[in-house]
C-alpha cells in the first residue's frame, strides 16, 4: 500500500478549489451530460407513447363502430302457401324453399310496413327498397323458420340486418355525396333509411353477432362476425396448453435438476435458445410437411394449428420455466435431501411448487404470443373462409376453423369498405384477449411469487 | 402429478383420434385471390340452401392453389383450385406424377382489369401505347430503343394532362400482372414498333427464341420508381392512391365497382370498362376465370358435384345472379359449361 499522506503535494496551479456553493467546469459538464441524457430518455418515452396512442386511437376510432349495427324490426307474415308446400310443416319439404323465396317474403313485409307507416317512397323501384335490407336477412329468416316450423302461417316480429352501406350511413362512412358516386347504394335509399328510423323500424343497437356470428362473404360485410375465429383460436390454445405445459415442464425440470452437465446438454440448451428465435413461418412449413403431408391430418383444422403453435411456443416456455427453477435457492433442495427426501421428492414436493408461479407466467405469455400468431397458419390452410362452427371437442379439433389474427388478415384484404371497420373491431377483440391473459400473468406473479 | 397424467392421456387420445382416420365432410378449395370473393359468395349461398357443410375457401394465389391441387389424391388434399389464369403444362405434369390424372376445367366467367385514379383527380383516356410509353423500360426514340425518360403524362400523349406519371401495378406473383403485361404492355410495345426493334436486336438462335426475347424486352418495366409493384392486394393499391392523388392503379373490375365512391375509371381505346363491354369483347383488358376440380374426389367428398353444379348455374353465375352483381362478367357460353360440369367431362390436353 502506498502512503497517500507522504506523496508529493499537488501543485497549486492544478489544485482543485472545489466549493459546494459554485460548480467548476468539470462538474458543470457532468451535470449537463446527465441532464441531456434525461432529455433523451424522456424524448424516447414520448415517441414510444405517441406511437402507442396513435395506434390505439386509429384502431379504436375505426373499430368501435363495428360493435354496433343497424337492424330493422318489423312484422313478417310467413305465408304457408309459399314456405310450406306440404302443409304438414315437414322440415324436409320446407327446406326446398331457398333463400330466394324468403327474400320475397321479407320484401313484401317491408313494403307493407312502409305503407302502414305512411312513408312516401317516391319513384323507388321495389328492388331499391329491398336493397336497404342485408342479403343475409333471407338466410336469418330461413334458419329461424326451419328451426320453428310451427310458426308458418303466422305473423312474427322479426329483426333483420340492414345493408352494410345503410349501416355505414348511420356511422358516417357513407354520405349523400359518396352515395351519388357509389354504384352499390343510391341517395334515395339513404333518405328512405332516415324515414324508417323516424318511424321506429330501423335502429342501431349493440351487435352480439359481431362476436358470435361466422364470417360472411364480400357482399354482406354487415353480417360478418368473429364466432368461428374465436372458437378456432380457443381450440388451438387448448391444444397448445395441453401439449406444451407437460412437455415444457418435463423438459425444463429434467434439464435443470437431473441432466448431467456435458456437451450434449450444452448442445440442447443452445438449440432451445436458437429455436426461440426462429421466425414463426418456419414452423408453418414444418407443420405442413409433417402434420398434413406426412401424418395425414386435415387442412384448416385447429389440431394442426395447435400442434404448429406448440412447436413454436415450447422453447419460449422452457426458457422462463428453467429460469424460475433456477431462482429457487439450493438451500430448499438441500433441506429436503437432508431430511431424507429422494431427489424426485425434493423436486416435485418443494422446488416445482415454489417455481410454479414463474412457470405459469411464462406459459401464459407464451400462449399470448401464440394467440397473436398468423404466419405459420398461412401454410396449413387456416387463412380461409370458414362459415360452419367447428363441433365439440375432440371432434371439433379436426373440423375446419379460422383464428382471430387470421380473421383480421383476411378482412383487411376484402374489397368492400365495410370490412375496414370489421378488421379494426377484430383487432380490439384480440387486444382484449391479450390484455386479459397478460393481466392474469401479472396477478399470478404478484400473488404467488416468492423472493429470497 | 395428476395433471401430468391427465395431459399425457389427452395427448394419447388425440394421437389415436388422428390415426384412426378422419372423414372430411366439407369441400376444401384454395387459389386465386381474384376468384376468392366469388367463391365465398357461392360457398355462403351453398351452405345456406343445401344440407351440406359450407365449403372452406382459401386464398393464396392462382399458382399456389393449382400446386396444392396437384399434391395428390386424398382427404387431406384440396378438391378445387380457383385460378385467374389457365393451368400450365408443368402443373398438369406435376398432377399426373402425383396421381391426379383427371382434372375438370370450369370457366365460369370473365374479369375485367381496369385503370383507376382518385375520384377528385382528372379523368384519363388511355391506349395500350400510352401505357407502354409511360412505364416501358425502353421506348422508341427516332427509330431506336432508348431509356424511358418520360416524367409527365403530356410527354406520353398531349391529351393526357400534365400530371406526373405514377403507376401502381400488380406484383409479378399476381395473375392480374400477366394479363396486364400481355394485353396492355405487349400490345403497346407492338404498336410502338419496339417489338420489332427488340426482335431485330435479339441474338436468339431461331425465330421462337427471338420472339421470346422480344416479348421479354417488351415486358421490362422501368425501375426508376415511376411504376411501383404492389405485392399485396387491391386494398393496398387503393390506400396508396388515397395517399398519392396523382397516381393511377390497376384493379379488378369488381373491386372498382365496390369502390366507385373513391375511384374513377379510365377508358381504354375509348371504351369504358363494364360487364357489357367486356362480354361483347370491346374492352380489351379482360381474362377468363377458372376453377379446376379433382375428379377423383367427386362422389367421395359429400356435396362436391352439387357445389360445382350450383356454382355454374344460371341463378349464381348467370347475368342476373349474385356473382354478376358483384362484378363478374358472366360467360356467354355458360350453357356449354353447365353441360360439361353435369357430365363430368375432364379437360383434354392444353392447346
Amino acid at each position: 500500500m502506498t502512503d497517500i499522506m507522504g506523496s508529493a503535494p499537488v501543485p497549486a496551479s492544478r489544485a482543485r478549489r472545489s466549493s459546494l456553493m459554485a460548480q467548476d467546469a468539470l462538474s458543470k459538464r457532468r451535470n449537463a451530460a446527465e441532464a441531456r441524457f434525461k432529455i433523451y430518455g424522456i424524448v424516447a418515452i414520448v415517441i414510444a407513447m405517441l406511437a402507442l396512442v396513435w395506434l390505439l386511437i386509429s384502431i379504436f376510432s375505426v373499430g368501435l363502430p363495428s360493435f354496433r349495427q343497424t337492424f330493422l324490426t318489423m312484422p313478417i307474415e310467413l305465408p304457408a302457401d309459399k314456405l310450406d308446400k306440404s302443409g304438414v310443416r315437414d322440415v324436409a319439404v320446407m327446406s326446398k324453399v331457398t333463400t330466394v323465396g324468403y327474400a320475397a317474403v321479407i320484401q313484401a313485409a317491408l313494403e307493407k310496413a312502409i305503407k302502414e307507416k305512411g312513408i312516401d317512397v317516391g319513384t323507388m323501384t321495389p328492388k331499391d327498397i329491398a336493397g336497404v335490407i342485408s342479403l343475409e336477412a333471407p338466410a336469418q329468416l330461413r334458419n329461424y323458420v326451419l328451426a320453428n316450423p310451427e310458426l308458418v302461417g303466422t305473423t312474427i316480429d322479426f329483426e333483420v340486418l340492414a345493408n352494410g352501406r345503410i349501416d355505414g350511413f348511420f356511422k358516417g362512412r357513407v354520405t349523400m355525396e359518396s352515395a351519388q358516386l357509389d354504384s352499390n347504394v343510391k341517395p334515395e335509399q339513404l333518405v328512405l333509411a332516415e324515414k324508417l328510423t323516424e318511424a321506429g323500424i330501423m335502429a342501431k343497437r349493440f351487435n352480439w353477432g359481431f362476436i358470435t356470428a361466422p364470417d360472411a362473404s364480400d357482399q354482406r360485410p354487415e353480417a360478418a362476425g368473429l364466432g368461428v375465429a374465436i372458437i378456432g383460436s380457443f381450440y388451438m390454445m387448448i391444444v397448445v396448453l395441453v401439449l406444451s405445459l407437460p412437455i415444457g415442464v418435463a423438459a425444463s425440470v429434467y434439464l435443470e435438476e437431473f441432466a448431467p452437465k456435458n456437451r450434449w446438454t450444452d448442445l440442447i440448451e443452445v438449440n432451445i435458445a436458437n429455436l426461440a428465435a426462429v421466425p414463426s413461418i418456419v414452423f408453418g412449413i414444418l407443420g405442413l410437411a409433417v402434420f398434413i403431408n406426412f401424418a395425414g391430418l386435415p387442412q384448416s383444422a385447429p389440431i394442426v394449428g395447435g400442434l404448429v403453435l406448440t412447436l413454436m411456443t415450447l422453447p419460449r416456455i422452457i426458457i422462463p420455466a428453467r429460469a424460475a427453477l433456477k431462482s429457487v435457492p439450493p438451500s430448499i433442495r438441500d433441506a429436503a435431501l437432508g431430511v431424507g427426501a429422494s431427489k424426485l421428492q425434493s423436486v416435485f414436493h418443494h422446488v416445482l411448487p415454489l417455481a410454479a408461479p414463474g412457470i405459469l407466467t411464462g406459459m401464459i405469455i407464451g400462449l399470448a404470443q401464440a394467440l397473436g400468431e398468423t404466419a405459420p397458419l398461412l401454410l396449413i390452410g387456416m387463412v380461409a373462409f370458414v362459415r360452419d362452427y367447428p363441433g365439440m371437442p375432440l371432434d371439433g379439433f379436426f373440423n375446419p376453423a379460422s383464428a382471430l389474427p387470421v380473421q383480421v388478415f383476411s378482412w383487411t384484404t376484402r374489397g368492400d369498405p365495410g370490412f375496414v371497420e370489421r378488421a379494426s373491431g377484430a383487432i380490439i377483440v384480440l387486444l382484449i384477449f391479450l390484455l386479459i391473459m397478460n393481466a392474469v400473468a401479472i396477478i399470478l406473479r404478484r400473488r404467488f411469487e416468492r423472493r429470497w | 402429478m395428476k395433471s401430468v397424467k391427465l395431459g399425457a392421456s389427452i395427448v394419447a387420445m388425440a394421437a389415436v383420434a388422428a390415426t384412426a382416420g378422419y372423414a372430411r365432410d366439407n369441400i376444401q378449395t384454395a387459389g386465386s385471390s381474384t376468384v376468392l370473393p366469388y367463391a365465398t359468395i357461392v360457398a355462403e349461398a351453398f351452405g345456406e340452401n343445401f344440407s351440406f357443410k359450407t365449403p372452406v375457401v382459401e386464398g393464396g394465389g392462382s399458382g399456389a392453389g393449382r400446386k396444392k391441387l396437384c399434391e395428390g389424391v386424398g382427404e387431406n388434399t384440396i378438391d378445387i383450385a380457383n385460378s385467374s389464369s389457365r393451368i400450365t403444362q408443368s402443373d398438369i405434369d406435376t398432377c399426373a406424377k402425383n396421381g391426379v390424372t383427371e382434372i375438370m376445367e370450369v370457366r365460369f366467367g370473365y374479369d375485367g382489369i381496369v385503370f383507376a385514379s382518385d375520384i377528385a383527380g382528372p379523368s384519363y383516356a388511355f391506349t395500350p401505347l400510352d401505357w407502354f410509353n409511360a412505364i416501358g423500360a425502353q421506348v422508341v426514340k427516332d427509330g431506336a430503343l432508348a431509356a424511358n425518360t418520360n416524367k409527365t403524362w403530356d410527354q406520353v400523349a398531349g391529351t393526357l394532362g400534365t400530371k406526373p406519371i405514377m403507376a401502381f401495378i400488380p406484383g409479378t406473383k399476381h395473375g392480374t400482372r400477366e394479363v396486364f403485361d400481355t394485353k396492355v404492355i405487349e400490345a403497346g410495345c407492338k404498336e410502338a414498333g419496339a417489338y420489332d426493334l427488340y426482335f431485330a436486336a435479339s441474338t436468339g438462335a431461331d425465330e421462337a427464341a427471338k420472339k421470346a426475347d422480344a416479348v421479354k424486352g417488351c415486358h421490362a418495366i422501368r425501375t426508376d420508381g415511376v411504376a411501383v409493384d404492389i405485392d399485396g392486394d387491391y386494398t393496398e393499391t387503393l390506400s396508396r392512391i388515397a395517399a398519392n392523388k396523382d397516381a393511377i392503379g390497376v384493379f379488378g373490375l369488381s373491386f372498382y365497382q365496390n369502390n366507385t365512391d373513391k375511384l374513377q375509371v379510365a377508358t381504354m381505346n375509348g371504351v369504358v370498362p363494364s360487364a357489357e363491354t367486356i362480354a361483347k369483347g370491346e374492352y380489351p383488358v379482360s381474362r377468363p376465370l377458372f376453377f379446376y376440380v379433382k375428379k377423383a374426389h367427386l362422389g367421395v367428398i359429400p356435396g362436391l358435384q352439387e357445389y360445382i353444379d350450383f356454382f355454374v348455374s344460371d341463378d349464381i353465375a348467370g347475368p342476373n345472379g349474385p356473382l354478376a352483381a358483384y362484378g363478374l362478367v358472366s360467360d356467354p357460353e355458360l350453357a356449354a359449361t353447365q353441360a360439361a360440369v353435369a357430365a363430368g367431362t375432364p379437360m383434354g390436353p392444353l392447346k
